[in-house]
């Protein structure tokens, strides 16, 4: 066992709201720069919808992630042959075009004029040229299925869906949607570090943390095709690629990432699992539908005495064990088995886990009128809006035994919070739910918990960073403090 | 008129290429030392990918295949005569030379033509771009030049040339071989000096990064900040890049 502890996280897609505050308060401490306009480190997407970049998910097109070629774990954009035939022209690289060209408004405009008969308007200029422009797209116009005929309807997910369920999704009463608020995933078999040719891109031994060392990075371009999620983009001005880098400043300084931070709906969680490091290769080589299982049993158990003493023996702090004991990660990722990582199937075993939405059907119009069409308070999941089909493709590596297994176990707690709380449902039937769905009275009133009532240090545990012991290594700390200055002062300009 | 040429010589042939060595070797490791965030290809195919096919393919494999053929002349000149001395070995070198160096042109022209017309592209093209650009085109159409009008370049080389760049290798630049020579072949000559003059100061720089690790490193990277196994284990050397 090589065990290490990972920075993960878990969003829970019921309680975002889509409001986008993740979005603002990242591109407001990190992308406001030249060149890094039009990247949304964190977005938030629609789905049924394209996303941003458009049609990310489309892997013929993007080649992102990885194969199993017989046997063998291989990058789907690249090789090492062709890292060297493809430096001059990178064949799947997305363009500005596939995600938005960033503009601004002449607001000088609106005061500078002179007088006329029209009012005077601020015309839209383009943050790249500087040109005026006619916007036609932005990162998130298929907000709230906004333009749904050219954008949910072209959502890849819905391939293989039958003619009767894609009629379903979209008839008019029965719509449905939901938010897909996303970041880094910060995986453990990442494929953009495999790809990049200058060893820019790396994980961070202590905790797991994706970064791209802007001092490294050559612009050969191989990591924007490589990462699936279309994580890692490209600042056309500085010619260095960037990324999330779950705002590590703050984690080593035991403050929640700022879209964690700001999340008004408190979707999300951060914590620590621990991992077993040899297990990442053959775990990526699973069959799609074996993916997030065998991934769950790469993520160990923080309160094994083994675990924690292979553990420790790894050098891992007792503050992060503690940590990761208390992760609300742990919890749902891996004691209760609500949360799943998005696309597995691209085999970079994400960290970074969803609660898959509840959209049931409560009602249906029949004539004039609104009627339950359930005799059950939460019904079938296969009359569901969204077919499970559909989140099994996003969230289940195509295996909907996941997704009936959470949505099962979410509408049972349901009932039995509201037998609790408001006693239309008889106690004896919510039991009934609980033990169908896998799930214990005390189990079910801790995710009750977790969900609902969540404070600030239940949702994030971050475990101290202990950057105080990392001078050791090198030099004397004493020695070390008298030396201690501003480190990397160079302005980051473009070349020459 | 002599002693013009005489002293226009004496500065191309025999003092320019020291100032442009001294600089590419000083300065081309002075910035990498201190400004290592400059040294990028500055890639634009993200912001204009169809013509950036059209340019950048043409013209680096062209370039790549004419510069190692210079270097093989002027490393192993005896070898290239030997080669040469079968005339159908020697046309077929010098057609797909040729051919090469025409491919450089095209992909020249198709950048020159991309930066110029499309808005993006132009707008990260910095004045050292375009330095870089008209030397190349200047290098690159008095080579043709000189291939098609001063054959067999690739034997004349191993016999004049080649001797006079060992010789400024060696630190006594021998005018003898140059002065007589075309003026073409002067101009490239001089045109390659410049070439080196500018590199360190311009986004050439990226040749020198290329990314030749990447063949034989392990997949993933993984660096260790701190790693308390290797603080407590009191033999082990530890760097600050630690890859494993």
């Amino acid at each position: 066992m090589d065990i290490r502890s990972q920075i993960s996280m878990v969003f829970h897609l019921d309680k975002c709201i889509g409001c986008h505050t993740c979005s603002i308060a990242c591109k407001n401490i990190w992308t406001d720069r030249k060149g890094t306009e039009y990247m949304w480190w964190n977005n938030v997407e629609t789905k049924p919808g394209t996303g941003f970049p458009t049609r990310w998910e489309d892997q013929d097109k993007y080649k992102g992630g990885w194969e199993v070629v017989k046997g063998e774990l291989e990058l789907r954009s690249t090789n090492k042959t062709k890292t060297i035939t493809n430096i001059f022209h990178n064949p799947n690289m997305p363009t500005l075009d596939d995600y938005y060209e960033p503009w601004t408004y002449k607001y000088k405009d609106l005061f500078d004029s002179p007088e006329g008969d029209d009012q005077p308007t601020a015309r839209p200029i383009s943050m790249v040229t500087g040109e005026e422009m006619d916007i036609e797209a932005g990162p998130n116009w298929d907000d709230d299925l906004a333009g749904s005929p050219i954008y949910a309807e072209n959502d890849i997910n819905l391939d293989g869906l039958s003619e009767e369920q894609r009629e379903q999704m979209f008839a008019i009463e029965r719509l449905m949607m939901f938010y897909f608020p996303r970041i880094c995933n910060h995986c453990l078999n990442p494929s953009c570090v495999a790809s990049c040719p200058s060893g820019a891109l790396y994980k961070r031994g202590e905790d797991g943390i994706v970064l791209l060392d802007q001092e490294e990075c050559r612009a050969w371009r191989s990591c924007i095709p490589a990462c699936p999620y279309k994580k890692t983009y490209f600042n056309w001005n500085t010619g260095k690629s960037e990324k999330c880098i779950l705002c590590f400043p703050r984690v080593e300084t035991g403050q929640a990432p700022a879209c964690f931070h700001s999340c008004v709906g408190r979707i999300r969680y951060l914590g620590v699992l621990l991992y077993d490091a040899k297990k990442i290769e053959e775990t990526a080589k699973f069959p799609d539908e074996e993916l997030v299982d065998a991934q769950r049993e790469m993520i160990l158990d923080p309160f094994d005495e083994n675990v924690i003493r292979e553990a420790k023996k790894n050098g891992i702090a007792d503050s992060t064990i503690e940590a990761a004991q208390k992760s609300p990660v742990y919890k749902f990722v891996k004691e209760w088995g609500l949360a799943l990582p998005p696309h597995i199937e691209y085999r970079t075993l994400p960290m970074l886990f969803y609660v898959p939405p509840m959209l049931p059907v409560m009602s249906a119009q029949e004539g004039d009128s609104v009627r339950n069409v359930n005799e059950e308070f939460f019904p079938d999941f296969d009359k569901a809006r969204a077919p499970i089909k559909y989140l099994a493709k996003m969230f289940g590596g195509g295996n909907e035994s996941h997704l009936r297994y959470v949505l099962k176990k979410q509408s049972a707690i349901r009932a039995y919070r509201r037998a609790e709380t408001v006693g239309d449902i008889e106690k004896i039937d919510a039991d009934k739910a609980l033990l169908e769905a896998d799930c214990t009275a005390a189990e079910a009133e801790g995710i009750y918990q977790l969900t609902s009532l969540c404070t600030f240090e239940d949702r994030f545990v971050i475990p101290a960073a202990h950057r105080e012991e990392a001078i050791e290594m090198m030099k004397d700390p004493l020695e070390h403090k008298q030396e201690t200055g501003f480190g990397f002062r160079d302005e980051p300009e473009r070349g020459w | 008129m002599n002693m013009l040429q005489n002293y226009l010589d004496t500065f191309f042939f025999a003092l320019f290429p020291y100032v442009t060595l001294f600089a590419f070797f000083v300065i081309t490791i002075q910035r990498y030392r201190s400004k290592s965030f400059t040294y990028s290809s500055l890639s634009s195919q993200f912001l204009e990918n169809r013509q950036h096919f059209w340019g950048l393919v043409p013209f680096h494999y062209g370039i790549i295949a004419v510069l190692t053929a210079h270097f093989v002349w002027f490393l192993v000149p005896g070898t290239v005569l030997w080669w040469n001395s079968i005339p159908a070995r020697l046309y077929v070198m010098e057609i797909a030379m040729f051919i090469f160096g025409l491919m450089t042109l095209v992909g020249l022209i198709n950048i020159v033509s991309r930066r110029k017309t499309n808005v993006r592209a132009r707008i990260v093209t910095s004045p050292a771009d375009w330095w870089v650009l008209g030397i190349l085109t200047f290098q690159v159409i008095t080579g043709i030049l000189t291939a098609y009008f001063h054959r067999w370049g690739s034997s004349w080389f191993a016999a004049s040339l080649a001797p006079y760049l060992w010789s400024v290798f060696k630190l006594s630049p021998d005018l003898s071989y140059v002065s007589a020579m075309p003026i073409t072949i002067k101009l490239h000559v001089v045109g390659a000096f410049s070439i080196i003059l500018l590199f360190p100061y311009t986004r050439l720089v990226h040749i020198l990064v290329l990314p030749n690790p990447y063949l034989w490193r392990k997949p993933q990277l993984v660096r260790w900040n701190w790693n308390r196994r290797k603080i407590r284990t009191p033999n082990a050397s530890f760097k600050a890049k630690n890859n494993n």
